[in-house]
């Protein structure tokens, strides 16, 4: 036993959480029934951030602007919504939704943000980041190659994270209160001291990093501090357990702001120390309810400063803090406890939201009484997504893992992940198509691509030239990759988040794909119907003259399914041969976020009948209208991209009408749960489940006001529907919603 | 020996309304009525359609099993289904090879060797839609002869001691009387085998396919059910009938 009243084990002498968890989980069985409803506490401050997220949505998306102060851990002090009822404290700033300045990912961006909203930053910040400090976006810029800039703008690589701060990065927010802060910082001196010389490049970023990392653990404790809380010890109560996991995180969004700035696993950690103070009698289940529902509040408050821009990446206003829940422990028991339950309970006690972004990670050895809670909150709220928790755990090896941003795989406290946006595959198709040139503008991007003989476009033909430009692209893409990551180590290095990693974690680089239905479906086209290009003056392709039936991916039809899968194990292959900064292992992910609109306007019109301009399919998604045999056989097709050729993950969008769903309510619970262990049982990936009448989509377009809470999943996050653009909400809109009865 | 094509209309993988639990519906070709609501009129004719073979559907339903769990399977629809019954018996005896259930969403009008096989033996599970509840009624609705078949194939279900389930889909006016309801209390009230009773609400979701035919859809003018009414028809319904679901 330890000093707290826990089981003994090596947590005990070494930094190591999963141990702890291991140890000390109480796996529930049960159902829903024990849940409570909001505290009055609970309900009081939901009612002043409801209020603030009015006057946020009011004016034009952003509440206040401090711009004066440059977000570091501790540059704040402490900040309340209602402090009176708040049982976990703490903001980013010193007041609720206010957003910081976070300039070191790239100031321009900053001033950017800043000036859309009619402000103007301090002079004084302003000389500091013109003249003295150089940014990670500087430092990319001047390295970049001539081709580099060429392949960005003309779209073939689009959202790299160059001018925005890479994240994915998840920090081991349990360790802070599991051992405290001195403990944390005693461990990473000691690995200072072991590392030694000869000092080549390796070791000397090393040794900087963790004593940066040294450095953050300090101002934690600073940070903490200022809300009156002592972070340099363990935390000695379930509230504190909550407050000291909290806290860290808050360390993290102070300093960072990463696309995606995931939570990780932390709902059975604490429920470890939310059972011991039930069953101690020391709390109630409606003051353990309230721990998380007001940590889960905190959590949706969360904001990054972002320009306009930004939201054709990564559409209406999102923040990925993921916190993944469920999944099996290696020894056979399921890590769902009461607390899993607890988290997913905030979507009834504050309503919908689509942060946290609450991941499922699913077994078909989960029990039955949480598959079906959560069946029935994805029918209620369409604000979860899903995981193949059996597929992850025995292809990557660990049962403590988190989902970095989206659906990527990161085992927890062990491993990061460089962030690597995605190419635009369906272009590259095209170069295979144009002689190596752009077919929007005619620039040459890939030598040595021969232009297509005759008229009909000869399958093995195209296949040869589709694969010298996606060697090509893989190169470029692999080069600007390392120069990003390379910079944002040395100019934007995530302190906080890394001081609560093992030194010298595995890193993975998580490269990515965008328009896999359109190139499977353009090469079934070329291959089972007769395609001959319409071509400008130039030689260009400008549209395609279809003649005869082919077979549509979506329809669980080998003969174009498998093209997919092989698309993607090939491209997969390209990008492993590439020597990677760090010697980070490349993966893959077939993910869009909401890019897929964007990668649509850049990309002309595509052999499989697609006209110019139009929107690609989100994801792994076949495109929208082709999935005539309905979602069955539309999340078979997709079943069969093979996750370890795409160990980033694959992502897919599944919408459905309530009615289509079941009869009965039973029924719609009882068939989604099938659904789910059914696409997962066939080794399937990722998918987001919207259960949502297109109507009330169509009504919340015309009166927003009356939607302010509609969430609606989109490709590995979820959005409140109303804070997307117009063009956004239509996409989401024409795609394919399974609605037969 | 080879086996027969079936022609069919089109495949739904995720069907929920069709039987329990997720099934791959196969819609078929061509249907001896024309009831005056039909949702998929496009399905009546028997021209057109795919001749698929049987071997290919199987394999589709077999990639679908992990989704089927201990509960679902195929449903074939239609159109009217029975009408291939010499093609279907060895496509259900294929699928219960595999491990899978079947189920016919049947009319109950045909009276063919081979429908009745399926009726009283083959099929895992059975639908029936009992159109009306009198003959002139019947006839009015679907123009065509064929209510005391009906009651024939559903005896010869009971008898067979295997579950079915009957569906009946409610028109205000025309099938909702409460001499209508007592017929089916009566008619069907004490069988014991009958796992399920339905009541399929009408609505005109079919008319835009009647139209796309360029066909007159009759029921343009027909009421849809208050909340009122179902309230009535469940009240009345649930005294005799279990498993009483109205969609």
């Amino acid at each position: 036993m330890s000093s707290q009243g826990f089981k003994s084990g090596v947590w005990e002498q070494e930094i190591n959480v999963r141990d702890f968890v291991l140890k000390n989980i109480t796996p529930y069985e049960g159902d829903d029934s024990f849940l409570v409803g909001p505290s009055a506490k609970t309900q009081k401050l939901w009612d002043v951030c409801k209020e603030a997220l009015k006057e946020e949505r009011e004016n034009n998306g952003v509440r206040e602007i401090d711009t004066k102060t440059v977000s570091m851990i501790a540059s704040f002090g402490a900040g309340y919504i209602d402090q009176e009822n708040e049982t976990i404290v703490g903001l980013q700033t010193d007041k609720l939704l206010k957003r910081a300045m976070k300039p070191y990912g790239g100031f321009k961006v900053v001033q950017k943000a800043v000036s859309e909203h009619g402000l103007e930053i301090d002079p004084v910040v302003t000389e500091a980041f013109s003249k003295y400090c150089k940014t990670h976006n500087d430092g990319v810029f001047d390295a970049y190659t001539d081709e580099i800039r060429k392949f960005r703008s003309l779209g073939f690589l689009t959202g790299l994270p160059d001018n925005y701060a890479r994240g994915r990065i998840i920090g081991d927010y349990r360790r802070v209160a599991l051992y405290g802060i001195n403990r944390l910082i005693e461990g990473k001196k000691a690995d200072l001291e072991g590392i030694t010389g000869p000092m080549t490049d390796h070791t000397i970023r090393l040794r900087e990093e963790v004593a940066e990392q040294i450095r953050a653990l300090g101002e934690m404790i600073k940070m903490g501090a200022a809300y009156g809380l002592d972070l340099s010890r363990p935390a000695e109560t379930g509230r504190e357990a909550v407050q000291w996991t909290y806290m860290a995180y808050l360390a993290a969004v102070k300093e960072q702001d990463g696309a995606a700035m995931s939570l990780g696993s932390v709902s059975s950690f604490l429920d470890i120390y939310l059972k011991r103070d039930i069953d101690n009698g020391v709390i109630t289940e409606e003051i353990a309810q309230e721990y998380i529902d007001q940590f889960v509040m905190k959590l949706r408050m969360v904001r990054h400063l972002r320009m306009e821009a930004y939201d054709q990446i990564f559409a209406g206003d999102p923040t990925w803090v993921t916190e993944s829940i469920g999944g099996m422990l290696a020894d056979g028991r399921s890590k769902v406890t009461q607390t899993s339950f607890r988290f997913l309970q905030t979507l009834y006690n504050l309503g919908p939201s689509p942060e946290p972004n609450i991941t499922i990670l699913w077994s078909d050895k989960l029990p039955q009484g949480f598959k079906d809670y959560c069946a029935k909150v994805s029918i209620d709220t369409s604000s979860i997504q899903y995981e193949n928790d059996d597929l992850m755990r025995e292809n990557r090896c660990s049962d403590d893992y988190g989902i970095a941003c989206c659906v990527s795989f990161q085992e927890l406290g062990k491993h990061i992940q460089f962030f690597g946006a995605r190419t635009n595959l369906a272009k590259t198709l095209l170069l295979a198509l144009n002689g190596g040139r752009c077919e929007n503008t005619g620039t040459l991007m890939v030598e040595g691509i021969a232009p297509l003989e005759g008229d009909v476009l000869d399958y093995d033909a195209v296949v040869a030239n589709f694969k010298i430009a996606m060697k090509q692209v893989a190169r470029v893409y692999n080069e600007s990759m390392n120069i990003i990551h390379y910079m944002h180590d040395k100019y934007y290095y995530e302190k906080a988040q890394m001081s609560l990693i093992d030194t010298n974690p595995r890193i993975n680089i998580a490269y990515g794909i965008a328009g896999l239905s359109i190139v499977a479906d353009s090469l079934s086209a070329i291959k089972h119907a007769k395609v001959t290009p319409v071509r400008n003056e130039e030689g260009l392709t400008t549209d395609f003259k279809i003649e005869g039936e082919f077979p549509k991916y979506g329809n669980d039809d080998d003969r174009v399914d498998f093209i997919a899968r092989d698309v993607v194990e090939h491209f997969n292959n390209d990008l492993k041969e590439l020597r990677v900064y760090k010697d980070a292992e490349a993966t893959m992910s077939v993910l869009t976020i909401t890019s897929n609109v964007s990668y649509g306007k850049k990309t002309g019109a595509t052999p499989d009948g697609r006209a110019a301009g139009i929107p690609f399919a989100p994801g792994a998604n076949p495109m929208h209208g082709r999935d005539t045999h309905g979602a069955i056989a539309s999340l078979n097709s997709v079943s069969k991209i093979n996750y370890k050729d795409s160990q980033d993950g694959v992502s897919n969008t599944f919408s459905i009408v309530p009615k289509s769903l079941g009869a009965t309510e039973g029924e719609r619970v009882n068939n989604l749960v099938f659904a789910l262990d059914g696409y997962f049982g066939k080794n399937a990936h990722h998918l987001n489940v919207n259960v949502l009448n297109r109507e009330t989509l169509m009504d919340a377009m015309e009166r927003p006001e009356e939607y302010p809470q509609l969430t609606i999943r989109v490709s590995g996050y979820a959005v409140n529907f109303v804070r997307l653009s117009k063009e956004q909400q239509m996409e989401v809109l024409t795609r394919s919603f399974h609605d037969k009865m | 020996m080879e086996s027969k094509p079936l022609n069919v209309h089109s495949i739904e993988s995720f069907g929920t309304q069709d039987g329990p639990g997720i099934r791959m519906v196969v819609f078929l070709q061509g249907c001896n009525i024309r009831c005056k609501y039909c949702q998929n009129a496009d399905t009546i004719s028997l021209e057109g359609g795919t001749l698929t073979p049987i071997d290919d559907l199987v394999k589709r339903a077999v990639n679908m099993k992990p989704y089927f769990k201990n509960i679902g399977g195929v449903t074939v629809s239609g159109g009217e289904p029975l009408l291939q019954a010499d093609a279907l018996i060895p496509f259900f005896k294929a699928l219960n090879a595999e491990g899978i259930n079947t189920n016919v969403d049947t009319n109950g009008t045909v009276t063919t060797e081979a429908a009745k096989k399926i009726i009283s033996e083959v099929s895992d599970l059975v639908m029936f839609d009992v159109k009306h509840t009198t003959v002139e009624g019947f006839e009015a609705l679907v123009k065509a002869r064929g209510l005391k078949k009906v009651i024939e194939n559903i005896e010869l279900r009971e008898q067979s001691g295997k579950p079915y389930w009957l569906r009946y889909v409610l028109v205000p006016g025309i099938t909702d009387s409460d001499e209508s309801l007592e017929w089916l209390a009566q008619t069907f009230g004490n069988n014991k085998h009958l796992d399920r009773l339905e009541i399929l609400p009408f609505h005109k979701l079919g008319e835009h396919k009647w139209e796309m035919l360029g066909e007159k859809y009759e029921l343009q003018d027909q009421e849809e059910n208050t909340q009122e009414n179902l309230d009535r028809v469940e009240a009345y319904l649930s005294k005799t009938f279990k498993n009483l679901v109205i969609k």
